[in-house]
């Protein structure tokens, strides 16, 4: 296996050529280390499912021995997708699994996953995770400072109101602090205009990948980017971040400066 | 009585010719209910496996032979849902037709893992109104036949009247599976289309067995 590629590799089905392109192409933004196969439309580039443009993409993906998690969007990609696995050999199959998860949030999910060299299961389970994105928002522990962000809702859709009190970040970062129970908590303003939008998420669940630390941010999984942006953390905000494990210390250390800096957007 | 290759030969080039008769008819019955592709789609698959068919330098040897090839053929130029769910239909009765010739048990044995295949990649139930709605009254009526030791003719003869009175049947169904559950109760009061062209492809079946009686 090559290194330039993470173990897992994606395959993205879909009745549009455009759609397995334009998809393929925001994931390898924001997971630059994936080898991500777009299998869109039919041979002659109209709307459905073909049988060989998916055997192509998966031969194609998992050659060099990696695994690959296949997202479809409609019935008839799925369909397509188990019957060109029926005909596979069988241990090029045995590296594959299909995620039952939405098309572009899961391919998203599970390209930023597999970027820090998660195995097949995390990377299926991230994908298949990415479904709770239309289910209701979770709760949100952090405060916000910011009086046009709603905690717990969803990114502003507009530009926030004009608040005084949120125009310039207020100093309340504490430093990595450790807690009785082991656990490091620490608290950090979001600097960058933007907010955690995808680009800074994706950064985070990278840059956490290779800590031995579970890091949670205002409560939520930061493995987990659209956890991360559904949180709707806007500039102003102050995260809560929290973390678990041998390299909870060093994981929070490194997320602090990353934040302070805005993410390289300020 | 049996059944070769030769006898699969002209069931594959009469399904192309009544597909391509019924396509606009296909074509209607799926605008009703789903996306309008399945006439088009079925007539370009069988197209495209009747010219594979013309382009082989020896007669495929067995029934099975024949089948495999309208199978990869069928879901590679087929789109929509109707490529995957025929393609594994004919994979799988591929499989059970490797003999050069079949016989009654052999027909229905190829039915049978016909409809096998339907299901399991549609997961579909009788009932639902899909293509398992012809599949399943014709396998009953083929065991039927095959029990009372009829031939292999008769046994297709048998599971295309079955396919037809299946498909008839789903007019009043509600569709619980394929893009005309989108339309919920809607869907009632129209044939379906996978239902149909399954009924067309077994009576083309019938009509060679008869044929080479």
């Amino acid at each position: 296996m090559t290194d330039r590629w993470a173990p897992v590799a994606l395959v993205l089905v879909s009745h549009s050529r455009a759609l397995a392109e334009g998809t393929a192409e925001v994931a390898a933004q924001m997971a630059p280390g994936v080898r991500i196969v777009p299998a869109g439309g039919t041979d002659d580039g109209g709307l459905g499912a073909s049988f060989d443009r998916v055997g192509a993409a998966l031969r194609d993906a998992t050659d060099d021995g990696r695994s690959a998690v296949v997202v479809t969007d409609l019935g008839s990609a799925v369909l397509t997708a188990e019957a060109v696995l029926d005909l596979m050999d069988e241990r090029v199959v045995a590296r594959v699994r299909l995620a039952d998860a939405p098309f572009v949030e899961g391919a998203v999910a599970a390209a930023v996953t597999a970027h820090g060299k998660a195995d097949l299961a995390t990377v299926l389970d991230s994908a298949q995770a990415a479904a709770d994105t239309f289910g209701p928002a979770r709760p949100v522990s952090g405060t916000s400072v910011a009086a046009g962000a709603a905690v717990g809702g969803p990114a502003p859709a507009g530009p926030a109101p004009v608040v005084p009190a949120a125009a310039e970040p207020r100093p309340v970062d504490t430093g990595v602090v450790t807690q009785d129970d082991g656990s490091v908590r620490a608290t950090a303003v979001l600097r960058n205009p933007l907010g955690l939008h995808a680009r800074p998420a994706a950064l985070i669940v990278r840059m956490l990948a290779p800590f031995d630390a579970k890091v949670q941010v205002d409560g939520v999984n930061a493995a987990s980017v659209l956890d991360l942006m559904k949180l709707g953390a806007v500039r102003g905000d102050v995260l809560t971040i929290t973390a678990q494990g041998p390299q909870a210390g060093e994981a929070v250390e490194r997320l602090l400066v990353d934040v302070a800096a805005g993410f390289g957007e300020v | 009585m049996t059944l070769d290759a030769a006898w699969a030969v002209d069931w594959v080039r009469r399904s192309a010719a009544t597909v391509a008769e019924h396509r606009d008819e296909l074509v209607e019955l799926d605008r009703q209910i789903g996306d309008g592709d399945h006439g088009e789609n079925l007539d370009r698959g069988f197209r495209a496996v009747v010219a594979k068919l013309d382009g082989l330098d020896a007669p495929p040897a067995s029934v099975g032979d024949v089948l495999r090839l309208v199978a990869t053929t069928l879901m590679s130029t087929v789109g929509g849902a109707a490529g995957p769910l025929y393609g594994t239909a004919y994979l799988r009765a591929s499989k059970s037709g490797a003999a050069t010739e079949l016989g009654a048990d052999g027909v229905v044995a190829m039915l049978e893992a016909a409809l096998d295949g339907i299901v399991t990649r549609g997961r579909a139930n009788a009932g639902d109104k899909t293509m398992v709605d012809a599949w399943t009254p014709a396998v009953a009526a083929a065991v039927d036949a095959a029990d009372h030791g009829a031939p292999p003719s008769a046994v297709l003869a048998a599971a295309a009247r079955g396919a037809r009175e299946g498909a008839a049947a789903t007019v009043p169904l509600v569709a619980s599976k394929g893009r005309a559950s989108y339309l919920g109760e809607r869907s009632a009061g129209h044939l379906d289309p996978g239902a149909r062209s399954s009924e067309l492809i077994l009576v083309a079946a019938a009509e060679a067995a008869a044929a080479a009686d």
